[in-house]
């Protein structure tokens, strides 16, 4: 009688045990590509950085450990600290006006009713183009002898040879290309909030900077703040732009830690070193990451 | 002419009413010169290139080229390996979309719906990948890279473009707002893992694909650093890092150097200028917003 029962029980739980084991297996062959390639291209090469960046290894990889010289040799490097203030220097220049101008734009955008697609797609279409195509095209906008700009203002200024000007040029081309993202994140941002609310302080008397104030700066406020790490994390990483408009020069005027790290690698062949920078690099990314992971946690919460 | 202007229900409004309508209609104006400003360097880049050289630098400059010049176009099709940089990025960035795409679906799914071991391990490293920047771990990726024999080669370009975790997040997240029973029930109709993946859960997500997708080649079709250090051979080159040499070698031709420009930047503005929704909805996605 007992057997019975139990019989057909232990068959299923049997056929059951073989179905998991079957979907464990698909799980790991579905895992497996993505995982090996992440492995192999991303986690490998940022523990490798770390071991690379203890030894005076060429772009070959071979070289002996040298304990922390790099890093003791980075801290007393002039050029070091001038890579890291003109990275810190572009932040303050593209960070905070690349909100503002977004959030502006945004707020004129988002009031169109005719024309609205238009106008948006006129601000986000530089966004989509390679930054050597708006290199090539602000070179050309600027050039100090025929530039449209310098025509018009009968000015000679080399923007991107100028001591003084060589960094906020180039932020002033970073914003115009990349201002458009921020755009569309406001936009998304001002269209959450309910119309409702606007309403009742209409009706309470309140109007034009009075709402925006009281309203729309803080229910925006967590899209703002998302703005402002994305960026501050972006920034850390110029490159492209630097490189193709100044090549670090004016007097290594526009010189950032990640051109830096590609001189000393790439053109110096200090391996070792370059990834000594890099592990600064992801130092400081990592740190405004968690920083990012933990405002934002704090939006959901509230 | 009388009638209408009875109709017209303007008179009844109040000055204040008006004041505000003027205050609005002047702020849409304003918009729109803005806008046009805004885009009017790429203006003046496509203007340029239909010039002859030396209307270029003119002064006055001409606001419209006149007579249309496409001599440039034809010189740097025929004069530098433009066309065969336009072929690169095709290539490459066609490869590197499929393949984020299945893997992250791939992987997206298997965490997302199938219960096995390792699974939150293997979540919280993508999370973790998520932040470290490659840009920062360039130099062990080239030696690795170089290594594998694979400088100047579309595999080294494509690999580690591929080990990107945030497809696999946005996949997981839409895969996880599906309800189980979906696949259950197919489960019990005996249907494998996979073809739950390909046949229930990739039509439910079709639109996150194709805004993936589109979002994914046009950043494949832009990246420079990357191809900048793992190509150097000119004939390997993509388009971002091919006309960088061109741009050089003109010297001040700035028509040519302008058409060179213009032909590089027309695939991914035409797929935004199209596909607008889709890029739209793709943006969202990537930054969480979704």
């Amino acid at each position: 009688m007992l057997e019975t029962v139990s019989k057909p029980g232990r068959l299923v739980s049997q056929e059951k045990q073989m179905q998991l084991r079957r979907r464990g297996i698909t799980a790991l062959l579905m895992v497996a590509p993505f995982l090996l390639i992440y492995l192999v291209f991303l986690i490998y090469p940022s523990l490798r950085v770390l071991q690379l960046s203890l030894t005076n290894a060429d772009l070959t990889g071979q070289g002996q450990y040298v304990g922390l010289s790099n890093y003791a040799r980075l801290l007393r490097e002039p050029t070091f600290w001038t890579a890291l203030l003109n990275t810190l220097y572009f932040i303050l220049l593209t960070v905070i006006p690349n909100t503002l101008v977004g959030l502006g734009l945004a707020l004129l955008v988002v009031r169109l009713k005719r024309l609205k697609g238009l106008v948006l797609a006129c601000f986000f279409l530089p966004y989509v183009l390679p930054v050597s195509v708006v290199t090539n095209i602000w070179n050309w906008v600027l050039d100090s002898n025929f530039g449209i700009v310098n025509t018009l203002t009968h000015s000679t200024l080399a923007w991107f040879q100028d001591p003084v000007w060589a960094m906020p040029a180039v932020a002033f081309v970073t914003v115009w290309w990349t201002v458009g993202f921020n755009i569309l994140l406001f936009i998304a941002g001002l269209q959450n909030i309910p119309p409702e609310i606007y309403e009742a302080a209409a009706l309470d008397g309140a109007s034009g900077f009075r709402l925006f104030r009281s309203i729309t700066w803080p229910n925006l406020w967590p899209v703002t703040s998302l703005i402002l790490l994305l960026q501050l994390i972006a920034q850390f990483k110029i490159f492209d732009q630097v490189y193709l408009l100044t090549s670090g020069g004016p007097f290594d005027k526009t010189l950032v830690l990640l051109l830096y790290s590609y001189r000393e690698g790439f053109q110096q062949q200090h391996g070792g070193y370059a990834s000594t920078i890099g592990v600064v690099l992801m130092v400081v990314i990592l740190a405004a990451s968690l920083l990012q992971v933990r405002v934002l946690n704090r939006g959901e919460r509230a | 002419m009388t009638t209408i202007s009875t109709a017209r229900p303007a008179r009844t409004v109040s000055p204040s009413v008006r004041l505000a309508r003027l205050w609005g209609g002047v702020v849409t104006a304003l918009t729109v010169l803005l806008a046009a400003v805004w885009v009017f360097p790429l203006y003046w880049a496509a203007v340029t290139s239909l010039k002859a050289d030396n209307d270029t630098i003119a002064n006055p400059p001409t606001f419209w080229p006149r007579p249309l010049d496409f001599s440039s176009y034809t010189y740097i099709l025929q004069n530098s390996p433009l066309v065969r940089w336009y072929l690169n990025s095709i290539f490459t960035s066609l490869a590197v979309t499929v393949f984020v795409l299945l893997l992250s679906m791939l992987c997206a799914y298997a965490l997302s719906q199938i219960d096995f071991r390792g699974r939150r391990w293997l979540y919280w490293l993508l999370l973790v990948g998520f932040m470290i920047p490659f840009q920062a771990s360039l130099i062990p990726l080239f030696i690795l890279i170089n290594k594998m024999g694979l400088v100047n080669n579309f595999a080294g370009l494509i690999l580690p473009q591929l080990a990107a975790p945030l497809a696999v997040v946005i996949y997981k997240q839409f895969f996880d707002q599906i309800p189980p029973e979906l696949g259950d029930a197919a489960r019990i109709d005996g249907a494998g893992e996979w073809r739950v993946l390909f046949s229930i859960f990739l039509p439910l997500n079709w639109s996150i694909t194709v805004a993936l997708a589109i979002v994914t080649f046009i950043a494949a079709w832009n990246n420079f650093l990357w191809p900048f250090i793992v190509l150097n051979d000119p004939p390997k080159l993509t388009i971002p890092v091919g006309i960088t040499q061109v741009q050089s070698a003109y010297g001040v031709a700035y028509a040519k150097t302008m058409a060179t420009a213009v032909t590089a930047a027309l695939p991914t503005a035409l797929a935004y200028l199209i596909f607008q929704r889709r890029v739209t909805e793709g943006v969202m996605a990537t930054a969480g917003l979704k």
